[in-house]
């Protein structure tokens, strides 16, 4: 029996929402598990279900063998991270550490040895008579942190506890949570809609659509095998583009008039539509930032635009009757960036060539929920 | 189109908004200018009572016999010290049930919350006189003969004075709820294991100190003048104590209103510092 258990968990909110349904999910001891997807997607409330902040409509939750479903959230021994960080304004920063141990009734020893220890580990050592607004947001959420990790949770869940962070400091804290979690072995359920977050931090990463799983995998898996046209529209950046089957058991596709190859054999019959995916970072630009190899495939488009997002380049490209391809290639000083109206040839390996799943169809939606997710 | 292309501003347009934004960092002395005359009028009308008070309780000779008067009459004292008493009281009492009525209004039937505050206005609907005839039409006949004693009557008049707070009281608690997030803290205590008494005693009532101090302060100033429901209940209160005073006695009242102007003003200060246990810390924190 896995650690933590949610079992067929729906949540039906007063007038009729359903925010989750048929949520099942097993994650094993020290396991840290991301629940990634758009703002509605039902990530928080599976949250706040572990967390006894909501009860589920339906299905069961158990954490180490025990089922807590109608536990009451302070007799579940489950520690909590928020967004908003929410420390007491009232209590130093060791008491809101001893807030949760002197509950518990350690003794004032006891109190004193684990605040002093929780402070060296967020290194706050010098911090502990400060109040929560004498600090930085980040130092308010390394408190919080500590103040969840004191009573020594079973589980240990996090809001999105990032998010109202800057860049910076969002990507500092980030290292230093898993670096916690990873010393500690504490199991780890993580909520965020911030796809590197998730890729950076998970063991697991469970993507959420309109209160439905959309697929577990480890990062690698939901990466580079997305499931559904959802996950690859939302992880990462993609281009997805309608093709048509040619000769399914050689993987033979046509793509705006131009013959492509996947790497294995397709589902469907010849003349069938199908959703492609192809990752930016997988497409070369002929003669300009590498030679085609031997077996890619090659298409023929014209030069759009240019954008220099830092470390990467990322030409747009149209092909055939205007369909849209963005290339992703590293940035160097002596990259020869074509011109818009320039014709390029695009090759990539049959193995880029990711042909979702045969009813998926990419929804506008879709794409402006993984758009607004990456702003 | 004859019209100017969009994204141009014209060089004039760019002066003026130039212009514009230079007068709005000068200093407004016209705004500084009215301020200053409201100021000064709200101050005036405030302190010409006082100072005419002041006057008037000085004319015997000597000036300090009104005063001399008064503090050596043992009923000054008995009755301020009366009205203090249930004036600490009533706050404490009326906290008891603002605070968790406040509390559980905003986290779990917010739907609720123009019913309660509709209820807590009451009192500025309904005269005293109305009130206390209630109350002595209830409480005067068995089983709740509340009336035959002293201590029954006092807690009428504290149940009566609690009742008159609640405008105030309930106002300045919710102000203080609004303030923070009361759901998020409640949900990160239970987290660690706090049950409601502890969130409420722990986290809410220091964290609303502020908030309940403004409250107190209005309830004190309340209980302390009232005289309708005091003397309907036959209490030895100060208000019952001021009317009779004004009306055997010429320059003592005056006298008296001035000593518990300043005993009251002392009644708050002491209550801010008791209640803020002598910090000035107490701030809601926020990102940074």
């Amino acid at each position: 029996m896995a650690f933590l258990e949610l079992t067929g968990i729906r949540k039906e909110f007063a007038g009729g929402v359903v925010a989750v349904e048929a949520f099942d999910l097993a994650a094993e001891r020290g396991e840290f598990v991301s629940f990634l997807g758009p703002s509605g997607c039902g990530k928080t409330t599976t949250l706040r279900m572990i967390a006894g902040f909501e009860a589920p409509t339906a299905g069961t939750i158990t954490i180490d063998g025990r089922d807590v479903t109608g536990v009451a959230p302070n007799r579940r021994h489950v520690g909590m991270v928020f967004q908003s960080y929410a420390l007491f304004p009232n209590l130093t920063v060791a008491d809101n550490i001893a807030f949760g141990l002197k509950i518990r009734g350690d003794s004032g020893t006891e109190v004193k040895s684990r605040v002093g220890e929780l402070l060296r580990l967020i290194h706050l050592e010098d911090r502990g008579d400060r109040y929560p607004y004498q600090l930085s947001g980040g130092q308010q959420q390394r408190v919080a942190l500590a103040r969840a990790l004191a009573i020594e949770p079973t589980v240990l869940l996090l809001d999105e506890p990032l998010s109202a962070l800057d860049a910076k400091i969002r990507v500092a804290l980030r290292h230093e949570i898993r670096q916690i979690q990873r010393q500690l072995g504490i199991t780890t359920v993580y909520v965020t809609h911030d796809q590197e977050e998730a890729l950076e931090l998970s063991d697991r990463i469970v993507v959420m659509s309109e209160g439905r799983i959309e697929q577990i995998g480890t990062p690698f898996e939901i990466y580079n095998f997305p499931a559904t046209a959802f996950v690859a529209s939302f992880v990462g950046t993609l281009n997805a583009v309608e093709a048509r089957v040619v000769e399914p058991a050689a993987g033979r596709l046509t793509l705006s008039g131009h013959a492509i190859l996947t790497s294995s054999a397709l589902e469907g019959t010849a003349g069938e539509a199908v959703m492609v995916a192809l990752r930016p970072e997988m497409i070369t630009l002929d003669g300009i930032d590498g030679q085609p190899k031997e077996g890619a495939n090659r298409v023929l488009a014209t030069v759009t635009d240019v954008a220099f997002l830092g470390s990467v380049v990322r030409v747009s490209t149209t092909i055939g009757d205007g369909m849209a391809i963005h290339v992703d290639t590293f940035n160097n000083p002596n990259l020869a960036v074509p011109a818009a109206g320039q014709p390029v040839n695009l090759s990539f390996p049959p193995e880029a060539v990711l042909v979702l799943a045969r009813d998926a169809v990419i929804q506008e939606e879709d794409v402006l929920a993984a758009a607004e997710a990456m702003l | 189109m004859s019209g100017p292309a969009i994204g141009v501003r014209a060089p004039e347009a760019i002066g003026t908004i130039g212009e514009s934004a230079k007068r709005r960092r000068r200093p407004r002395r016209g705004g500084a200018w009215w301020a200053w005359l409201v100021f000064i009028v709200g101050a005036t009308y405030f302190i010409v009572p006082l100072i005419a008070t002041l006057e008037f309780s000085l004319r015997p000779e000597p000036p300090t016999r009104a005063y001399a008067n008064v503090l050596a009459d043992p009923r000054f004292f008995g009755s301020l010290g009366y009205s203090f008493i249930i004036g600490v009281i009533t706050i404490v009492l009326s906290l008891l049930i603002i605070v968790p009525t406040a509390y559980w209004v905003r986290l779990r039937l917010p739907n609720l919350r123009p019913v309660v505050e509709f209820v807590t206005l009451l009192p500025f609907v309904m005269p005293p006189v109305i009130l206390v005839f209630g109350l002595i039409r209830v409480y005067s006949r068995p089983p709740l003969l509340f009336t035959a004693t002293d201590i029954g009557s006092s807690a009428l008049l504290v149940a009566a004075y609690t009742v008159l707070s609640f405008p105030y009281m309930y106002r300045a608690v919710d102000v203080g709820l609004a303030a923070m997030d009361v759901r998020v803290l409640t949900e990160a205590a239970q987290s660690l294991g706090a049950n409601w008494f502890r969130i409420l005693w722990s986290i809410i009532f220091p964290n609303l100190r502020t908030a309940a101090l403004s409250g107190a302060f209005l309830t004190l100033a309340i209980v302390v003048g009232e005289f309708t429901i005091a003397a309907f209940l036959a209490r030895p209160a100060f208000g019952p104590y001021l009317s009779l005073l004004g009306r055997d006695k010429i320059y003592e009242p005056a006298a008296v209103s001035l000593i518990s102007f300043g005993l009251t003003w002392l009644a708050m200060i002491l209550i801010a510092v008791v209640g803020r246990g002598g910090r000035t810390r107490v701030e809601v924190g926020g990102a940074r």
